[in-house]
């Protein structure tokens, strides 16, 4: 057990912190799950590309740095201490680059992943379908090969799509053999929406963003070249996805630690304007800080583990439980320590926590439901017989 | 930065389990029950593997070994309820004997390396304690009087009896004349350093609880039968289990870098033990109401082994700080002086 960071590790936290601490927008911006508030986050996004920050745990030639995974978490960290941006490319950096990175091929990585560092294209994910939600391998949506060769027709709809009314591209899953088992016949396609017969359609979130999309996909031709992975191998391809997005790299524990921080604060401007705080309250700051916390140890040790060839595997849901429901508590907390200001949503501070709250309660809903992750803990991490 | 146990520590972890599998079985758990003194015998055996001096440096005889090696000991302890005062003796007292470096210790050190004797210990005001009554030594450790240890005398205490009926419990009813061996800051320091491995000890233990009460259930759910198939199939009974498996994964590594910091004796490193006492303690209570939850009716009843490890649980969550007495304390460090993150 050695919890002493390298010299060069430092000197890079180091970097990091400055750069931020130079760049990061003293104003709050508007969210980036609206048009504009898109628009100007993808300006922040080629400002990270610029400085080597998009994506810094990817190789050189793809727009990285080729920092190590513990790096990452220490970007991660600055990141979020620093208040920066919300990462509006996260889907294609964080969840699509990872299965490019194990399933793609050379043309596929070199073509498109320097263009998502960029942020010239920024992704969206398309697996929801308005019949097929936790039960994701009950998709309808169709591809069939191009009578003409080279590719393939797709036709269906997807919902639910995060930004997808502002993004460039989405990658989803598609039927390819319906005549399959329901997780054979399943293929993993890359899209870009301004492809002929794709329309997106915009659907307003429950803090009013237009942050959804729904996704209409009519006759759209994709190239072979458009396909990851094997045709019909699409399950376990998206499986390696979904590992991710549950597991480490869409909610790192900077994130929380960092939340955790402004509760602190927060509760130290409310005790010190001479406001009483029930202890119940005082209990739970101490609480969502600690969660925090934990996540941050715990999370020491899921690197380690990564880093000695041990995978995260369905593991990846405990993790995925753990920070979606303190991301509820603490910020509830927030929401008690607010009092009656909470509702204000003229008042700055009380609506970015309420957002923060808001935006937390989704989290034990997307990237499968907490409890499609405790069926999986049960099955497949305590062996516990499925039927 | 590497947050993995060493090749040495699991070693370490398997003597102690093959040791406890055959000398700390359930029966000989529940035997713990109408005994009134521990085993010579099991104490013994846990000597030869060097227990007790583990965290005695080797100028005192000892091993010299870390806070992190002794809770990697203490897990194994909780995972098998073994009814003996490894937490007293080796986590609590040893080390503050050691520490105290005052020639009336070297006597008693000697004898605990040995795996002669055992200890006690009572904080501040505190009257009872875990193996008081039958420890040859009793450290009172006071922050603001001071340390003494004595040998308590014939009728200086008196048994008290646990919900645990293997926690032998004393209360010391004739203290000895105030004498300190320890006084001012120094005594303070041991004290609180003192308190700091008692909780880390007993969360180490939750730990290995939390987890034997779990493997219980979900050895259960596999077997038990109701409407023509195993239980384990309700998403009920499987939700029960994946939350407490949740919350002893993300436990037991905020015991390990708790140990790990106070063994580096790092700024953090007495917040961390109140975080890991607090969480492990939330995590085996939690386990405990799953797991007899899960089981039905034979968890309940006295005959079935649950209870022993239920009942350890119960007690041990709240020694030395409970949950939300252990918040606090993290809380004042946060909340009132300003110790954030690093
Ligand atoms: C903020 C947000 C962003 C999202 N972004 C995207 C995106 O970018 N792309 C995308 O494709 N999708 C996205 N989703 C959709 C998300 O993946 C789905 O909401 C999720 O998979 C659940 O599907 P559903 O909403 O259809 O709920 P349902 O599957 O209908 O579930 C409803 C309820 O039933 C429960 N339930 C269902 N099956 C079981 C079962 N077997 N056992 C126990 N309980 C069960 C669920 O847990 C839930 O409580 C997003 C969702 C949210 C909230």
């Amino acid at each position: 057990m050695d919890l002493a960071y390298t010299a060069a590790e430092e000197a890079f936290r180091a970097e990091a912190r400055a750069w931020l601490e130079a760049n990061v927008p003293r104003e709050p911006w508007p969210s980036g799950d609206t048009r504009e508030g898109f628009a100007l986050h993808r300006t922040w996004e080629k400002r990270l590309h610029a400085a080597g920050f998009a994506a810094v745990a990817w190789p050189k030639k793809y727009g990285g740095r080729d920092a190590s995974l513990v790096e990452w978490l220490m970007f991660e960290e600055e990141y979020y201490r620093a208040g920066a941006p919300q990462r509006i490319a996260q889907n294609g950096i964080f969840l699509l680059a990872p299965t490019l990175f194990e399933f793609g091929t050379d043309e596929q990585k070199d073509r498109l992943l320097p263009r998502m560092a960029a942020a010239d294209d920024v992704w969206a994910q398309a697996w929801s379908e308005p019949g097929a939600g936790s039960d994701l391998a009950g998709i309808r949506s169709r591809a069939t090969r191009d009578a003409a060769g080279g590719g393939f027709r797709l036709s269906g709809q997807k919902t639910w799509c995060t930004r997808g009314a502002f993004c460039d591209w989405v990658f989803g899953l598609f039927r390819t053999d319906p005549a399959a088992e329901r997780h054979k016949g399943l293929t993993y396609f890359m899209v870009p929406l301004s492809a002929p017969g794709v329309t997106v359609r915009g659907v307003g979130r429950l803090d009013g963003d237009e942050g959804f999309a729904e996704v209409f996909f009519d006759d759209v031709w994709v190239p072979d070249a458009d396909v990851i992975g094997g045709v019909h191998q699409g399950w376990d391809v998206a499986m390696a996805t979904t590992g991710s997005e549950r597991g480490l790299t869409l909610r790192s524990p900077g994130r929380f630690t960092a939340a955790a921080e402004r509760l602190v604060a927060l509760y130290r401007s409310i005790h010190g304007q001479g406001t009483p705080v029930d202890t119940r309250v005082r209990d739970a700051v101490a609480r969502a800080w600690i969660e925090a916390e934990q996540y941050r140890i715990f999370t020491l040790q899921t690197v380690t583990d990564v880093r000695d060839g041990r995978g995260l595997g369905a593991a990846s849901s405990v993790n995925k439980i753990f920070w979606s429901e303190l991301d509820v508590r603490l910020h509830e907390t927030a929401l008690d320590l607010l009092g009656e200001r909470a509702e204000l949503d003229d008042d700055a501070e009380a609506a970015g926590w309420m957002k923060g709250f808001e935006f937390a309660l989704a989290g034990p809903i997307y990237a499968g439901t907490n409890e499609i992750q405790r069926n999986i803990v049960a099955e497949r991490v305590l062996g516990l017989p499925r039927k | 930065m590497r947050f993995a146990l060493s090749d040495e520590q699991r070693l370490l972890a398997k003597s102690v389990a093959d040791v406890l599998r055959k000398h700390a079985t359930p029966a000989d758990v529940r035997a713990a029950w109408s005994s009134d003194v521990g085993s010579a015998e099991r104490w013994a055996q846990l000597a030869d593997l060097g227990v007790p001096a583990m965290l005695v440096p080797e100028q005192h005889g000892g091993l010299g070994l870390s806070e992190l090696d002794m809770v990697v000991v203490l897990e194994q302890v909780g995972r098998f309820a073994l009814p003996e005062p490894v937490l007293e003796t080796a986590m609590i007292v040893a080390p503050l004997l050691a520490a105290s470096s005052t020639p009336e210790a070297a006597a008693p050190l000697a004898r605990i390396v040995a795996g002669e004797i055992t200890a006690a210990v009572l904080f501040d005001d505190a009257r009872v304690a875990a193996n008081l009554h039958g420890a040859s030594v009793v450290v009172l450790a006071r922050a603001t009087e001071g340390v003494q240890w004595f040998e308590p005398a014939a009728g200086a205490t008196k048994a008290r009896r646990s919900v645990d009926g293997a926690r032998r419990l004393g209360e010391l009813c004739a203290p000895p004349t105030w004498a300190p061996m320890v006084t001012g800051d120094r005594a303070a320091e041991l004290t609180a350093r003192a308190r700091d491995r008692a909780a880390l000890g007993a969360a180490a233990e939750l730990v290995g609880l939390g987890r034997a009460m779990l493997d219980m259930a979900v050895d259960y759910a596999k077997v038990r039968e109701q409407f023509g198939k195993p239980i384990g199939s309700f998403q009920a009974v499987k939700h029960h289990l994946a939350s407490a498996h949740v919350a002893l994964e993300l436990a037991r590594p905020a015991v390990l870098y708790a140990a790990q910091r106070t063994s580096e004796r790092a700024a953090d490193a007495s917040r961390a033990c109140s975080l890991a006492k607090a969480v492990a303690s939330d995590a085996a209570t939690g386990a405990a109401r799953a797991s007899l939850q899960c089981h039905g009716a034979i968890g309940y009843s006295f005959e079935h082994d649950l209870h022993l490890w239920m009942k350890r649980t119960w007690a041990l969550a709240r020694a030395h700080g409970d949950a939300a007495t252990q918040r606090a304390r993290v809380a004042a460090l946060i909340l009132d002086h300003n110790e954030g993150r690093s």
